[in-house]
């Protein structure tokens, strides 16, 4: 069963051939936080620029010549197609020769793949958005698309948990978003000094320090995996129902378009049938331990 | 006309006594007075003799502990409707982390002796009492279990 947010076939088939990367140029580089950086892109050529045309929770395989090809997902405002933004964490080979890449350089895309935030269906109810590190950068495009929209949601709360101060990314546009008052935004941190004047404790416990109506609202939790295991159990104990609770996963991926299999998780190619799930789809799947 | 409220007005409005029968709250009330601290002011201090419990009406306050070389260490903050402090409970009633407020604060201070005292002659108060605070602390054990697995890592991946 493919999720009810997938992309329309017609849509997919419109996009250049999905295993031909495309030329990008690295039009500016910031580093958010220690070891994570966000990237600004731009196509090179007429049919680089129709990877540009994306929703909020797809992904691009991202191939730095020399190392190799990883997926990463969006985090800039799909309202903005004339470039990409990446945001990315060094954790791995490829991963963080992306993060030392400089203005100038050249990348390969493929993509966008994958199915989306069930945005529209978040429409006159309360949406909770709750991101836990990194977590925040692929549920970024969500937000930019709820706000241009405001009007449609009801309440829209941002939830987000990072280990320390240091580690929250995102920190001045944070700021600006609660000071408009069109999100209320949480922030905690698991530990921190007496610098910090903020929230201490886990994301789980800004949910349930959260007023809202369990059967008005819809979720969309992004994460670690053990992030947004214990996120929806939180919102479950609260009452909601884990139709309308969704989770982004994340494997490590080759082909991007359903064929080869790497991604597979149960019955679900990450890449073609996610990496959007609601949580009642996946719920079974987080109980088996990996061998 | 100013409406001065009570104790035990206070009390019947927070969650943690939702529930309670009246007859309770009035007990409890008995034991608690209104009290205000200024933002920097320790509520509790670690190795003290645990006598007191605190519910908050207004501002946050950390739970904290020391760490020489390092300064102040913040576990959790508690905030408006949150209560502090638990070891008055159990023996040998020494508190174990610094409680500082974060803000200016009000709270209901509860006197623990005062209230083992009447938990002791009246077991069902003593069983809903234990029971609320039984729930805070598995709340916490919760939370501190979350934040030992460290659940915001980024792992390091093969080949990503």
């Amino acid at each position: 069963m493919i999720a009810e947010h997938a992309i329309p076939s017609h849509e997919a088939a419109q996009a250049p051939d999905p295993m031909g990367p495309q030329p990008f140029r690295v039009i500016k580089v910031k580093e958010e936080i220690a070891g994570c950086t966000t990237l600004t892109v731009e196509p090179e050529n007429d049919e680089a620029k129709k990877l540009c045309f994306f929703q909020p929770g797809q992904f691009h395989m991202i191939y730095v010549f020399g190392q190799g090809e990883i997926p990463i997902s969006i985090s800039g405002d799909p309202s903005h197609p004339q470039q990409l933004v990446f945001t990315i964490m060094g954790v791995g080979t490829v991963s963080r020769a992306l993060t030392k890449l400089k203005a100038g350089d050249m990348v390969g895309l493929r993509g966008p793949f994958g199915n989306t935030w069930p945005v529209e269906k978040g429409a006159g109810k309360d949406v909770m958005l709750i991101a836990g590190g990194l977590g925040l950068a692929p549920l970024r495009p969500t937000i930019y698309s709820i706000l241009a929209r405001r009007e449609l949601y009801s309440r829209v709360m941002l939830l987000y948990g990072s280990r320390r101060p240091e580690n929250i990314l995102f920190q001045e546009q944070l700021d600006l978003w609660n000071k408009r008052m069109e999100m209320n935004v949480g922030i905690t941190v698991d530990s921190a000094d007496k610098k910090w004047d903020g929230n201490v404790g886990v994301v789980t416990e800004l949910i349930n320090d959260t007023s809202f109506s369990p059967t008005r609202t819809i979720a969309m939790i992004c994460g670690p995996e053990v992030m947004m295991r214990f996120s929806a159990h939180a919102l479950m104990d609260r009452g909601m129902s884990p139709k309308n609770i969704y989770v982004s996963m994340e494997r490590n991926m080759k082909c991007a378009v359903g064929q080869c299999g790497r991604c597979q998780y149960g019955q679900y190619f990450m890449c073609k049938d996610g990496p959007v799930f609601s949580f009642e789809q996946v719920e079974q799947l987080y109980k088996v331990r990996e061998v | 006309m100013v409406e001065i409220k009570g104790v035990r007005d206070y009390l019947a409005s927070i969650d943690f006594f939702t529930g309670m029968k009246e007859e309770h709250v009035e007990l409890i009330s008995g034991c608690g007075e209104l009290v205000q601290f200024k933002a920097g002011e320790f509520l509790i201090k670690e190795g003290d003799k645990a006598e007191k419990f605190y519910v908050i009406r207004e501002g946050e306050a950390t739970i904290e502990t020391y760490v020489p070389g390092q300064g102040a260490k913040i576990m959790m903050t508690v905030k408006k409707g949150g209560i502090v402090g638990y070891s008055w409970l159990f023996e040998p009633y020494r508190s174990s982390f610094d409680v500082r407020a974060l803000t200016d604060m009000r709270a209901i201070q509860l006197d623990g002796a005062c209230l083992r005292g009447k938990a002791e002659n009246d077991h069902e108060l003593g069983y809903h009492l234990m029971n609320r605070v039984a729930r805070v602390i598995l709340k916490r054990l919760h939370a501190s279990r979350q934040q030992m697995v460290d659940v915001y890592e980024k792992l390091e991946r093969k080949g990503a």
